[in-house]
Parts: C-alpha cells; sequence; structure tokens
C-alpha cells in the first residue's frame, strides 16, 4: 500500500515537473499556436480576409522624423505569427510620401518572443550592409522596428534586433543593440496613411 | 637576477643594522631587527615577520656565500621589523629612510608656439616657489632632497636647459634670449599630488605666424594688443587637462557615403585634426585621438581610450545620412539611459568601497561597470551639449532637432561627459560640400573650441566629483 503510494506520488512529481518544464521552455520557441493577446489593433475584416489596422513607421518628408501611419496587415490568431506579419509589414516598401527607414531587401528570418515579453527580431545581414549610416537614419531603422512590435502588440515590453541569428553590438556604428530596447516615440509624430 | 632585481641581504644588514642568521639544517635565514624577526625560506617566496606572512615576487637565491633578496623585501618586510619609516622607489632606486620629505618631481616641456610649457608633477604635493634670478628661474621645495626625472629642452632659445639647482631641493630652468617673461600656475591632482606649470614666454617681435596649421584664428582678436602672441589659456585649478576626440568610423567601417562620394571616416579625420592642433594650441590641453589614420577601431576601445587615458572630456564626431537628400543641419547628441533600465540607476549611484589593501590599511575604490560608466555624467554631458549646440549654431546649418539622446554604443562607455556631434548630413550634396571644406571644418573647429572653453569655465571644479 505504502509502494502503491510512493509511486503515485512519483507519478504526480513527474507530470508537475513535465508541466512545470513546458511552461518554462515554450516561451522561448518560435511562437505558432499560443493565444493571441490582446491588441489595440483593429479588425478590418472577416474569416480568411481578415486585416487588423497596424501603426507602422516611416520617414518623413523632412528626413527629421519618424511618424507612424496606419495601415491594414493580415490579421494572425497568435502573437508570435502576428508580431512577424507586423514586422514584415514594416520591411515592405514605405507608402508615399514617406521614405522606408529599412534597407530595402530586408529579409525577417525569424522572431522570437521571450517569457518576459521581449520580442527577438532576427534579420538579414542587409540590414547591416546595404544600410546607408548615420546616426539619425539608424535611429529610425532600429525604433521603426521596436516601435511597430510595441505600439501595437502591448504584450511586447521590449524588442531586440538580431542579426543572421547572432546579437549585434549596432547596425552601422551608432545604436546600442546588445540589449532589448523599449518603446521610444521621441522622433514619432502619428499620421493618417493616405495611401491604403 | 632572473629577471628580479635583488639585494644582497649582507649589505641591507650593515646598512640597517639587523643581525642574519642561516640555519643550513632548515633551510631559511632569520633576520633579527631589535626584539623583530623575519624568517625566510630558500625556495619560497613568503617572509614571516614576527609570525605575520608576507608575499614577496620571488624566493631569495643564494649566490656562493651571499644570499639574495627581492628589492620588495624592504618595504614588505624590512620596515615591518624596523617599525620606521622605509619607502623603496623603483624607477629612481631610492630608498628613502626615516621621515624626511623627497618629493618625486617628474617634469616635461612642450612647445606651444611662443610659449614654452614645463610641467611639474610633484608627489605628494609640496610647497615650493619661483623666482627669477637674472637668466634662471629656480623653484625650490620645501623638502631635504628631490627625486626629479627632468625633461630636455624642446625650444633652446626660450629654454636653455632644465637640471637640479644649488640647493638640495631646487630646480634650475636656465632662460634663452628668447625670454620675455613667464608665468605659474599650480593645479592639485590626485591622491595628493599637485601640478606647477611654468609657462615660459617668448618676445613678441619675433613670434612667427604658422600658416599652415589649421588651428582657426581667434573669434575675439583684442585689438588693444595687437602685436601679444597668443597666450594659453591656461584652466582654472581642477578643470579639463585631457580631452580625447573620437573620428567616427575608419578603415573598414566607411560612415555615411555622400552623392559625390564624400566618406565620413574621411571628414571625421580631417576635423578630428585640426581640433587636436586648434585645443592644443589654444587652450594647452592633452589631446589624444581615438585613431590619427584609416583604421578600424572597435566602439568598446574608442571609449577604453578616453578611460585610460583618464581623458575629462569625450567627444565623438560623425557625418549624418538620411534617404531624404534635401536633410541638412548639425545635431549633438548625448546618452540616453531609458534603454538600460535598472543597471543605468544602478551604475549612476556607485559608491566608493573601502577594501583592505595588502600590508594593512584600506583604500577607496570606485568599483565602476565600464559597459554603464556614462551613466555618472549624464547631466554633465547634457550641458557639454547645449555648449556645444550654442557655439555650433551661429556658424554652420543646424537640424530642427539640434540636441538629441540615444542609446550610443560609443557613449555609454565612458567614463566622463561625452556628446557625439553629427556635423551635418553628407547625404544632402550641398552639405557633402561644405563638409570636405576647409571653411566649413574650421567653423567647426571653432565652435566646439569655443564650447569646450564654456564648458570648462562653466564647470570648474565639478568634475572632481567624479570618477578619477
Amino acid at each position: 500500500m505504502i509502494r502503491r503510494m510512493a509511486i503515485g506520488a512519483l507519478v504526480v512529481l513527474v507530470v508537475v515537473a513535465l508541466v512545470w518544464a513546458i511552461a518554462a521552455i515554450a516561451p522561448r520557441l518560435p511562437v505558432r499556436g499560443t493565444p493571441p493577446v490582446a491588441s489595440p489593433a483593429t479588425l478590418a475584416g472577416a474569416g480568411a480576409e481578415r486585416r487588423i489596422t497596424a501603426t507602422l513607421y516611416y520617414v518623413s518628408e523632412d528626413g527629421l522624423s519618424l511618424p507612424g501611419v496606419q495601415r491594414e496587415v493580415a490579421f494572425a490568431d497568435s502573437i508570435g505569427e502576428q508580431a512577424r506579419r507586423i514586422v514584415e509589414a514594416q520591411l515592405a516598401d514605405a507608402p508615399a510620401p514617406y521614405a522606408s527607414p529599412v534597407p530595402a531587401g530586408t529579409a525577417l528570418r525569424a522572431l522570437f518572443i521571450g517569457e518576459r515579453g521581449e520580442a527577438f527580431v532576427d534579420l538579414g545581414g542587409e540590414i547591416r550592409t546595404k544600410h546607408p549610416g548615420g546616426s539619425l537614419e539608424e535611429i529610425f531603422t532600429t525604433y521603426a522596428i521596436v516601435n511597430a512590435l510595441t505600439v501595437n502588440l502591448p504584450a511586447i515590453t521590449r524588442v531586440q534586433i538580431l542579426i543572421d541569428g547572432k546579437e549585434a553590438d549596432t547596425l552601422a556604428g551608432h545604436v546600442d543593440l546588445r540589449h532589448p530596447l523599449q518603446k521610444n516615440l521621441k522622433w514619432t509624430a502619428v499620421q493618417t496613411d493616405n495611401d491604403k | 637576477m632572473a629577471g628580479q632585481e635583488m639585494f644582497a641581504l649582507d649589505d641591507l644588514a650593515r646598512l640597517f643594522n639587523v643581525a642574519v642568521r642561516e640555519d643550513a639544517a632548515a633551510g631559511g635565514l632569520t633576520v633579527t631587527a631589535g626584539t623583530q624577526t623575519i624568517v625566510l625560506s630558500a625556495g619560497q617566496s613568503l617572509a614571516s615577520v614576527s609570525g605575520r606572512l608576507i608575499s614577496l615576487p620571488a624566493a631569495p637565491v643564494r649566490d656562493g656565500r651571499t644570499w639574495y633578496v627581492p628589492v620588495d623585501f624592504v618595504p614588505r618586510a624590512l620596515a615591518l621589523a624596523i617599525g620606521g619609516r622605509l619607502e623603496l622607489r623603483k624607477p629612481s632606486r631610492l630608498i628613502l629612510v626615516g621621515d624626511i620629505r623627497v618629493p618625486r618631481i617628474v617634469g616635461r616641456m612642450e612647445a606651444l608656439g611662443s610659449v614654452t610649457r614645463l610641467t611639474l608633477d610633484i608627489s605628494p604635493a609640496t610647497p615650493h616657489t619661483v623666482t627669477q634670478e637674472g637668466t634662471r628661474l629656480t623653484v625650490r621645495f620645501e623638502a631635504e632632497a628631490l627625486d626629479a626625472a627632468l625633461p630636455a629642452t624642446t625650444s633652446p632659445e626660450l629654454v636653455v636647459n632644465v637640471r637640479p639647482g644649488e640647493a638640495p631641493a631646487a630646480i634650475a630652468v636656465d632662460l634663452g634670449t628668447r625670454f620675455s617673461s613667464f608665468r605659474t600656475v599650480d593645479t592639485p591632482g590626485d591622491r595628493g599630488t599637485a601640478r606647477l606649470v611654468i609657462d615660459v614666454i617668448a618676445q613678441t617681435t619675433e613670434a612667427p605666424p604658422n600658416p599652415s596649421t589649421p588651428t582657426p584664428a581667434p573669434t575675439t582678436p583684442n585689438p588693444a594688443a595687437p602685436e601679444t602672441p597668443p597666450l594659453i589659456d591656461l584652466a582654472p585649478a581642477g578643470t579639463l587637462r585631457a580631452i580625447v576626440i573620437d573620428a567616427g568610423h575608419g578603415g573598414s567601417e566607411d560612415g555615411a557615403k555622400g552623392p559625390g562620394g564624400a566618406l565620413e571616416k574621411q571628414v571625421t579625420l580631417s576635423v578630428a585634426r585640426r581640433l587636436k592642433a586648434a585645443l592644443e594650441g589654444r587652450l594647452g590641453l592633452r589631446v589624444i585621438l581615438t585613431r590619427d589614420g584609416d583604421t578600424t577601431i572597435g566602439l568598446d576601445e574608442r571609449a577604453a581610450v578616453a578611460n585610460n587615458n583618464k581623458a575629462d572630456l569625450f567627444v565623438s564626431l560623425h557625418a549624418n545620412a538620411s534617404p531624404r537628400p534635401g536633410t541638412s543641419g548639425a545635431e549633438v547628441f548625448y546618452l540616453s539611459l531609458d534603454e538600460y533600465g535598472d543597471a543605468a540607476e544602478r551604475a549612476a549611484h556607485v559608491d566608493s568601497e573601502a577594501l583592505p589593501v595588502f600590508g594593512g590599511g584600506s583604500r577607496d575604490i570606485e568599483l565602476i561597470l565600464w559597459d554603464m560608466a556614462q551613466a555618472r555624467y549624464i547631466q554633465e554631458s547634457a550641458a557639454l551639449a547645449q555648449s556645444v549646440e550654442a557655439s555650433l549654431r551661429p556658424r554652420v546649418p543646424m537640424s530642427a532637432r539640434a540636441i538629441q539622446q540615444a542609446p550610443f554604443r560609443v557613449l555609454v562607455g565612458a567614463n566622463m561627459p561625452a556628446v557625439l556631434v553629427e556635423m551635418g548630413f553628407i547625404t544632402n550634396p550641398a552639405q557633402e560640400k561644405q563638409l570636405q571644406s576647409d571653411e566649413f571644418q574650421n567653423l567647426v573647429v571653432q565652435a566646439l573650441v569655443e564650447s569646450i572653453t564654456r564648458f570648462r569655465d562653466a564647470h570648474s571644479g565639478v568634475h572632481q566629483a567624479g570618477a578619477r
């Protein structure tokens, strides 16, 4: 009897340990099926065509600010996939009259969401090799991606940019990328997109 | 002896009146001074001073009948046994016995146009006077003797020679034919040291202009004394002594590129060299460039140059870029701490800790994480950025965002006030030409010299509270 109780207790312990291990490891895996987190983005469609309105960031006409522009982005039913679609939209061409703060051809290799709400955005090496340099342009590139995620997905609190799967010091010698960065709206001013 | 400087133990015994006894059976030595004993063992780099273990850099060595001990045996072990003051000065090969005053004087001489500057670093700080006696200046110290390392002259027409004076604690400066006058400035140094600066000024009639020097002309020439040579603007006590100028990018990192092919790394190096010449010539500061050629330098290495040289300011020079060719104007950045969270907060409030020092006592050590060193200087960096912006504005086009904060990698590790100056947008065709021109570069240099001077005057003594 005592032996059976001991085996039962051991089974319970193993199950608890497994649940704990899954809970601890899962958030670091690429997110595919995790439940969506509340987002301010609004649904713009329904079913397979559903889209959300997200704020993306582009260089202003005078080149001195990074205004937020409302754009439609495909809906996803998990926060990880939604984050991926937002970044892919941010990496695409800018709507007129804005300019893209990200070098053309920059690829999103992977996107992970950590257990404390940090998103790790792994970009292709083009973001470094094709970057034109300059402090302001590097600030705009970095914070376009950081703000696109943290503004549209409040569950993401910080963003760290990786390049070719590795941690990076900077994109072009200025902005410190060694730590996850939080939302920074100093250079932004929300405007309405006339190019939908 | 085997890379170690050693004293013969017999010589020390005679000098300090101690007894040396060898215990052949145990392979040891006993040195007796009064009631105190020092026990040494062959092959062991340790000494036991009345039961207290002291580390030595090497073990005692026997050569024939003579035993040798490392020179550090004197201050570390013998001084404890004797109980008096014993100071070993390796560079000058001196042992100071007892409570006598023999300050260490290290001199250097610099030719700064019509002024030759003799700088004497005095350790410990010792009262002194400087007097002119005919064609000689005499610096007399209130001490029994001097342990001096004096420099060779760099401009014999002004200073013929710097040598020990006739008195045992004096230094004589023999003056040359162009000597006109002199002035002195005393500044306190770190850890009880002092610095005496003597400027020997040449006669004005022979002051030659140097047309090749890119130093900009003073913006406000003194009409009352047009013949007076530009005197060095000596810093008040406790202010700027060294500045590190960082020419952004370099080597394999071109930085931003202009539509006409100009490279940011070339512009930054050119301005850095001009700024160095201007700061040295006008303010008499020690200026260190993080690079003085087309070399690749890491961002950590740039801050390390400033930290290792104990620079008082760090100025990083850059040229900006934009996808908009019309964007123009200079911008001045200092570090933003928001992105660094709690680490910045902790780094900003580091207190010194008293750590035990070998041989007894303690020393205040400030443990600063280099990675976050700038956190302690944000206010001063903001003031420097404002000063730079105020001086740039009347001279060069400014951006609508003239002063900004950002988490810049090159600034975060600087352990002194630090700014990054974007001189203009190299991607703007008109600004690309400006950035390459002598006129524009000299205007930037003028602005930086003026702003650094203003910052120095406004923050006299403030920096002393920092990590020095």
